[in-house]
């Protein structure tokens, strides 16, 4: 038994929010709204299936958007950047038949450390979009 | 007036690196001296071996399973309780200048506030304090990241960046790059003028702070060194202080590999295991290198580098301590000097950290040179004292009663207090879990044993464990643990251990970094 495959990582965060799916994804599943929930990001810029955010320390870091699957709610990215030999990130919303929804983020990467540091950051962004959306109640 | 408390503390040092705890390759006069006028602990345990659990256990007086930092990469809960905050509220002006390492360094969304203070420049934040510090100014080990050194040296000394040690690769893992002229992994030779590496300028930052202060203000400040933890990279200029040939083999590390590999082998095997590079349970050990491949000479080199580091640390608290003896406060100061954890340094072959509950990490530099105005005697303590305890002896200087969330006690001034207060026991543990790979130790040193339980995880099933006997093997080269005849002095031992260990909190705080 060794370790010596931990290439590639994969890390996978979740939160339960007090609105509908319908309502969260409205959110999640816009890609310019990023900036509303993921603290950190400044900025984004979306053209066609390109997304270029920008962290508060002025890093822009190029995005290629593979999926928005309104039916499923899903959303997937990948981060371009060179210091990623892999990155995949998909944030599903779930419809929890009573109100409230279940959002995940997952992330598979490779260097592997970038998935904890990633999904990590993706973790805490669905505790801001928790915040926001139950603050929000209509 | 009170007295005022100087906390220095260090990175990764080992006990035996001070003259005054016997060491012979680096000259440590400044620390040697304050031992002498002081108290020289002969066991300080830590309540874990790596980085960021043991500075929340110095900042909150808490073991790990109560702060809840369980591993590097887990932040300190903003709100979790501060020794500095109760000074602070105390009346007394409070800096924390060089390592802080409470919250993750990988960090490309600056979630972190050390890192937004770094990365601003800001030595202070809104509300008037961080974890009870007024004034912060950060460093780490070299320049990655984003703290206030690395900003001051990219700003002003540009063209000196390159010269450190890239200590991450670009899978974002602990490089193995060798250095040197042996190789060695994580040892570069750094062109930097010393004036500008980072102990030096922990020190002046350190001075400046002090020259802001009134001459009648109580303060507490922790002065953080980031050496001598790994890369061994000092400036260049310095190393010729020690000639790494001539520097001995640690008495830990045997030459013979067959002799090595015995010993290996009598531990839980995940010791074997990281050895021969099979399992690496430790991010901060670089994931691509081996023990086994070290050589007695690449040894050599670290351990001279080691040293050197330890020197200029020595030589950097000599002039804070000037500065502030000029200032006319050296009756009322108390100094405070230790480490986070131990290193390896060779010991079984060994070198950086990791889930290794022995001498090498477990064993402190720890001295407390009391204000000489308190009239508190010299005297050497060989009863176990934890980091726990720093916490509630900082209250006491200060006249503060130690509050009931520290779990710590008072550190004892001689062996008959520590007697008379029943201080016998200490606790240290251990938790990783890395993509599944978990690891998990509890360990109790008790008088003359060190006893280690393993929980079921990646690589233990529940029953492995380790003990010795620091008296008659003060090397903890033979595992006692399997031996009939000690049978009832393990079982008093583990019972003891799970009658103290604290209550786990729960939810387990999550991973949000590697380190």
């Amino acid at each position: 038994m060794t370790n010596k495959t931990f290439v590639r990582g994969s890390v996978r965060r979740s939160v339960r929010i007090k609105r509908s799916a319908e309502d969260v994804w409205e959110v999640v599943g816009d890609p310019k709204r990023i900036t509303e929930w993921f603290p950190g990001i400044v900025s984004a810029k979306v053209d066609g299936d390109r997304r270029v955010v920008t962290t508060v320390s002025g890093l822009p870091m190029p995005e290629q958007i593979l999926t928005i699957d309104h039916s499923l709610r899903r959303f997937q990215y990948r981060i371009t950047t060179p210091i990623f030999k892999e990155h995949l990130s998909t944030i599903d919303v779930i419809d929890m038949e009573d109100e409230t929804a279940l959002a995940i983020y997952s992330v598979d990467a490779e260097p592997a450390m970038m998935a904890i540091v990633i999904g990590a950051s993706g973790g805490n962004a669905l505790e801001q979009l928790k915040k926001i959306m139950e603050v929000e109640q209509p | 007036m009170g007295r005022k408390i100087l906390l220095v503390t260090t990175d990764q040092q080992r006990y035996d690196t001070l003259g005054c705890n016997g060491g012979k390759i680096a000259r440590t006069p400044v620390v040697d001296n304050l031992a002498s006028a002081g108290i020289r602990f002969e066991r300080a345990v830590p309540q874990s071996v790596v980085c960021m659990p043991s500075r929340s256990t110095i900042l909150t007086g808490q073991h790990p399973a109560t702060h809840g930092v369980w591993m590097n990469g887990v932040p300190l809960p903003s709100n979790a309780p501060s020794v500095a905050e109760l000074l602070r509220r105390s009346g007394y002006r409070t800096a924390l200048i060089g390592k802080a390492h409470f919250e993750p360094y990988l960090d490309p969304f600056v979630r972190f506030q050390e890192n937004q203070l770094g990365w601003s420049g800001e030595t202070s934040v809104a509300g008037g304090s961080h974890r009870g510090f007024e004034h912060l100014e950060f460093a780490t080990h070299g320049v990655q990241g984003m703290l206030h050194y690395t900003k001051w040296l990219r700003e002003h000394h540009p063209a000196t960046i390159d010269g450190f040690y890239q200590v991450l690769d670009s899978s974002l893992a602990v490089s193995a790059l060798g250095g040197g002229a042996t190789s060695a992994p994580q040892v570069k030779m750094n062109p930097i003028p010393r004036e500008w590496y980072h102990t030096d300028w922990v020190a002046d930052r350190t001075v400046a702070w002090l020259d802001s202060l009134g001459n009648d203000t109580d303060w507490f400040c922790w002065m953080s060194f980031p050496d001598p933890h790994h890369p061994w990279d000092p400036p260049q200029s310095e190393t010729s202080r020690i000639d790494w040939r001539e520097v001995p083999l640690p008495v830990g590390y045997s030459e013979n590999s067959s002799e090595r590999e015995a010993i290996l082998d009598a531990k839980p095997r995940h010791w074997r295991m990281w050895y021969d590079g099979s399992l690496v349970s430790n991010y901060e050990a670089p994931a691509t290198w081996a023990p086994a491949s070290l050589t007695a000479d690449q040894l050599r080199e670290v351990t001279a580098l080691n040293a050197v580091e330890v020197e200029l640390i020595d030589e950097a608290l000599g002039k804070v301590l000037q500065a502030i003896e000029a200032r006319g406060w050296g009756q009322d100061l108390d100094v405070i000097f230790t480490t986070d954890h131990g290193e390896l340094g060779g010991d079984f072959g060994l070198m950086f950290k990791g889930p290794y509950h022995v001498d090498a990490l477990m064993r402190l530099p720890l001295i407390w040179r009391p204000a000489p105005s308190s009239g508190t005697r010299p005297s050497i303590v060989s009863s176990p004292v934890g980091l726990v305890d720093l916490a509630p002896t900082l209250c006491s200087i200060a006249s503060i009663e130690a509050p009931t969330w520290m779990q710590g006690r008072t550190l004892p001034v001689d062996d008959d207090d520590a007697s008379s207060r029943d201080i016998t026991e200490q606790l240290t543990v251990w938790d990783s879990d890395l993509f599944g790979v978990d690891l998990h130790l509890r360990t109790i040193t008790l008088g003359r044993w060190v006893c280690t339980v393993y929980l079921p995880g990646f690589v233990h099933d529940g029953t492995e464990g380790e003990l010795y006997d620091l008296v008659s093997d003060p090397r903890q080269r033979s595992n006692l643990w399997s031996d009939p005849a000690y049978r009832s002095t393990r079982e008093d031992l583990v019972h003891r251990l799970r009658e103290i260990l604290p209550k786990e909190r729960t939810p387990k705080l999550p991973l949000e970094s590697p380190v």
